[in-house]
């Protein structure tokens, strides 16, 4: 057993390199979050490592002072996966946005969220493509003027929570910029996770997609929001006057005491529920429908990992192999000599 | 039919090739002819020819499957050219592989197959076995399935399941014919069926030996050849290995030396799939093989192993490796080692997936973004796949380096006897990891000798840095966009590859080692090349072949041997990528071509053919 506990600050996990966001941005917020939710986590500084892909969110790692890898654009939770089935001891975060994650990188996405392996997913969603300068992503909302969608932006978007439910994903969390203390324990949840953690941050991009999150990250839009806490009531609203209820299949909007509404009529979250239905609705709410945007921790349901699967079959191939060495699999089969 | 009596016989080497419907067991009893004549000491090489499509309609020439051996007693280094005996158990296989037996030869039919449906279905206007098209050969007409039906009559099966052991049947004919013992087959037979399906290895072994039996009985067969010759391997221990296997071993070898786990992050695709199969069975060798959702997953993953310290390597085949060309650029710039294996196939696009073509050369060099170096090596028969795998890890470990391994499919899928490589052997690896506790460590600066920058692994205290696509600072390895660090950085990667030449053997010449021709190879033709120079040379021709492995870097002599012959001739399966590639190296020199693209090997009958023209040249 360890006596000596190191004990980290914040500044333990800054690097020398000078952060280059543009003032403003809501990444900031996301990386101060993360440099303080390192110190409460149980690893050591030298396990952690931070992989990302290509966009303005993925010049992450360069800023911790840990181990860290950029990559390439879309491809950097295959990197990550790689790194943690190489060596499972690491505490691996990967860092993505919304188009390196759902357009280059949608099929790495939901593999890798089907996969299970043990990762923390902090994929920064700002609905647009910020290192290119301005063009629409696969997030952004139906109708948006963007450089490349002058006269209105004609997809569908993609919710990544919707993504990660229809994968089966085990764990997923929405947080904000705008709440970093929040956003600091969200990630701690994370990390205890074990499997493919996926956590939304909504951040916002000053530059080329100002205030898109306004309505559910600005203080006076608490009506808008709903904190989730597992085992209590879905309430929300400045004094907590507001819940939801189940209507037959529909999410509802009620307030307390209206309508003889009482707090057991609330639902109350529970994130370790198998079935991705209620998960799907919660992480549907907000967009349109009168219902306030979900954070927190909206699924969160253990399954044993991919490595620990691959773990289970190497002991098992260890105990039936015929082969104790390689020089008796190469003198496998048939052979004969030459004299 | 008594004209055709043959009696005994001997030959130095025979090619046999045994052909039918996909259905018809022919990759069996290819392998147990081949396994049977390794055991009596005959060297060999095969060839599996499968049809593209998995279940082509049956009868018809797209669903021929062939496999082809060419045995003898010394030196066999290609499957060969034409066949001398050809298995045809239906019409189609005749049709597909009628030009490809040496005229005068064997051809055994089964009778039973070319009733009127048959021929139609193969694209025969009149019963070739009827009319004048055989002529040029001997025929051994003989009814088989339904003599294998008969011989089975007695077990109490249906007719579909009697007549699927015609192939062995046919097996036991020309067992007798070389005078190869049912033995070996009987007990695969046993082992394989024995237990759970004793009737199946009855009905088998039962068509064996009536085959045999019918054979020795009829006047038809030529009798009993054997097979003389010295033998030419050295001493030892063999076995019949494929390339793919093989490759894999090698791997698994590499990393034993390295004390390196080994990852391969791959996806599957013809010809290259069974190197990770393979892989995927020896996970208690520490050997994790993850099938990832695209090529792209299986290289990134890879990387990502990398950089966590694994012996990272990827495989695939032509497409998948133009889809892996971003991040092998990825892996340049972090100048992390990785293995890149490339089993090659016809192209472009999908082309020819079941079918050989060395035309992947340029995209292994180039196919990339910028300058973007990678030290390139090939293998040149299935045995030494082993070598070549081995040799590319530890180029990759030792340098810090990508390095793409050229195979191809026929390379691959082929088989050889490999003299079995014993661990201690080997050459011992040793990858620069740095050290706990080293001070000052720059995750960017170089060895001296090598100019590889050193390998520091996640999960050790102190090292922490950042790697990453953009451009490095020369030492602190941190982006950098200063124009002159990019210029330094360019040309250190490249010095780093032409570095590995310190470390490489001196290319050997074959035949002549000075004169009127120098022949040029490379990777999978090195057989056919070889056979083609030693006859050559064995007419008093002046002519030698120099076969490279090593492609990028080239070792240190090759300038001094191609100034040392009168005429060079480059003879590869593409249009002519090596040949371009030596003229920008070595522009000094003037390079002929001999090129062949049609999804085939060279025959050692078209190389002599185009050596003996230009040696004739004025
Ligand atoms: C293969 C490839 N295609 C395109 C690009 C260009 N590219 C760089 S980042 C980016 C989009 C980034 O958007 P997002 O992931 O939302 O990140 P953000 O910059 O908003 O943080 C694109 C298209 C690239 N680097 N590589
Ligand atoms: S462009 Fe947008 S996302 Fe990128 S750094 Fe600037 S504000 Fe942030």
């Amino acid at each position: 057993m360890e006596t000596t506990k190191v004990k980290y600050t914040f500044k333990d996990f800054s690097s020398d390199q000078e952060v280059k966001w543009c003032p403003g941005c809501g990444d900031y917020a996301i990386l101060s979050a993360v440099q303080k939710a390192l110190p409460e986590m149980d690893v050591k500084k030298e396990d952690f490592v931070f992989i990302s892909g290509i966009g303005c969110s993925s010049r992450f790692p360069y800023y911790m002072d840990t181990y860290g890898f950029h990559g390439i654009h879309g491809r950097g939770l295959a990197i990550a996966t790689g790194t943690k089935l190489a060596n499972p001891n690491l505490s691996v975060w990967q860092i993505t946005g919304d188009g390196d994650a759902m357009a280059i990188g949608g099929n790495h996405f939901i593999h890798a969220v089907r996969r299970n392996v043990d990762l923390n997913v902090i994929l920064f969603n700002n609905e647009i493509y910020g290192l290119t300068k301005g063009q629409f992503s696969p997030t952004t909302k139906l109708g948006m003027k963007t450089k490349t969608s002058p006269e209105g932006q004609i997809q569908n978007p993609f919710n990544p929570g919707e993504l990660v439910m229809g994968s089966k994903g085990r764990f997923f969390a929405r947080v904000m910029d705008k709440n970093p203390k929040h956003m600091k324990e969200v990630f701690i949840q994370a990390e205890k996770f074990k499997g493919t953690s996926v956590v939304e941050a909504l951040t916002n991009c000053v530059i080329f997609n100002d205030k898109v999150h306004d309505q559910f990250t600005q203080k006076d839009h608490q009506d808008d929001m709903l904190f989730l806490e597992h085992g209590k009531p879905m309430l929300f609203g400045k004094n907590k006057e507001y819940g939801l209820m189940l209507h037959g299949f529909k999410l509802i909007k009620v307030k307390l005491g209206e309508n003889h509404v009482t707090i057991d009529d609330i639902l109350v979250h529970d994130a370790h529920v198998e079935e991705t239905g209620l998960g799907m609705m919660l992480v549907n709410a907000g967009m349109g429908d009168g219902l306030p945007r979900v954070f927190g921790v909206i699924r969160s349901v253990q399954e044993d990992t991919f490595e620990e699967r691959m773990q289970a079959q190497v002991d098992n191939v260890r105990e039936t192999s015929k082969f104790a060495n390689l020089d008796e699999l190469f003198a496998s089969g048939e052979t004969w000599e030459i004299e | 039919m008594s004209s055709n009596k043959v009696t005994s016989t001997e030959v130095e080497k025979v090619v046999i090739k045994f052909a039918g419907d996909s259905g018809d067991g022919m990759q069996l009893t290819g392998t147990q002819f081949t396994g049977t004549s390794a055991l009596l000491g005959n060297d060999l090489a095969t060839f599996p020819d499968y049809p593209a499509e998995i279940r082509a309609p049956q009868g018809t020439v797209a669903g021929v499957s062939g496999f082809q051996v060419h045995i003898g007693g010394t030196d066999i280094h290609t499957p060969g050219d034409y066949a001398d005996v050809l298995v045809a158990m239906n019409a189609a296989a005749l049709k597909a592989n009628l030009k490809w037996i040496k005229s005068s030869k064997t051809i055994i039919v089964d009778t039973d197959s070319f009733k009127k449906k048959d021929l139609q279905k193969a694209g025969w206007e009149s019963n070739p076995l009827e009319d004048s098209t055989l002529d040029a050969y001997k025929v051994i007409k003989a009814p088989i399935t339904s003599m294998t039906k008969e011989a089975l009559k007695d077990l109490g099966l249906d007719a579909k399941t009697m007549a699927r052991s015609k192939n062995m049947f046919t097996l036991g004919m020309v067992y007798w014919m070389f005078s190869r013992p049912c033995e070996h087959t009987i007990k695969f037979l046993n082992d394989k069926f024995g237990k759970k399906l004793p009737l199946v290895a009855e009905a088998n072994i039962k068509a064996l030996r009536a085959g045999r039996n019918y054979a020795s009985t009829i006047e038809a067969i030529p009798n009993q050849i054997t097979i003389t010759g010295s033998q030419s391997l050295e001493k030892g221990t063999y076995k019949n290995v494929m390339g793919n296997a093989a490759t894999a071993w090698g791997i698994l070898a590499a990393s034993a030396k390295s004390g390196r786990d080994v990852f391969l992050g791959s996806y599957p695709i013809t010809p290259a799939t069974e190197i990770l199969q393979e892989i995927a069975k020896h996970k208690h060798f520490g050997a994790k093989a993850f099938q990832a959702e695209d090529e792209i997953a299986g290289i990134a993953s890879t990387i990502g192993a990398s950089f966590a310290g694994s012996l990272p390597v990827t495989t695939t085949s032509g497409p998948g490796l133009a889809l892996k060309g971003e991040a092998l650029g990825l892996a340049v710039m972090t100048e992390l080692p990785l293995v890149v294996v490339n089993v090659q196939r016809g192209g472009p696009s999908t082309g020819l997936p079941t079918k050989t073509e060395q035309s992947d050369l340029m995209q292994a060099l180039y196919g990339r973004n910028g300058e973007s170096p990678v030290a390139v090596i090939a293998a040149s028969s299935p045995a030494d796949c082993f070598d070549y795998s081995f040799e590319a890890s530890k180029i990759a470990l030792e340098h810090m380096t990508p390095v793409v391994l050229l195979t191809d499919g026929y390379l691959g899928n082929g088989s050889a006897p490999w003299k079995i490589t014993k661990m201690d052997e080997l050459p011992d690896i040793n990858p620069p990891i740095v050290k706990e506790g080293t001070e000052n460590w720059e995750p960017y600066s170089r060895d001296a000798e090598r100019l590889a920058r050193t390998w520091a692994l996640p999960g050790t205290p102190g090292l922490e840095h950042r790697i990453g696509g953009l451009e490095k600072d020369g030492k602190t390895g941190n982006v950098s966009y200063v124009p002159e660090n990019h210029q330094s950085m360019t040309e250190a990667r490249e010095a780093k590859i032409e570095k590995i030449a310190d470390y490489l053997p001196e290319l050997q010449v074959e035949g002549a080692q000075e004169g009127d021709l120098l022949v040029i190879g490379w990777g999978g033709t090195k057989g056919s090349m070889l056979t083609s120079v030693r006859e050559m040379v064995g007419e008093g021709k002046s002519i030698g072949l120099a076969h490279f492995n090593y492609i990028n870097p080239l070792q240190k002599n090759v300038k001094e041997i191609l100034g040392r012959y009168k005429k060079i001739v480059v003879a590869e399966l593409n249009l002519g990528q090596f040949a371009n590639y030596l003229r920008m190296s070595f522009p000094e020199f003037e390079y002929k071509q001999y090129n062949k693209v049609q999804g085939l090997p060279f025959t050692t009958i078209e190389l002599k053919d185009a050596f003996n023209k230009i040696l004739n040249e004025n």
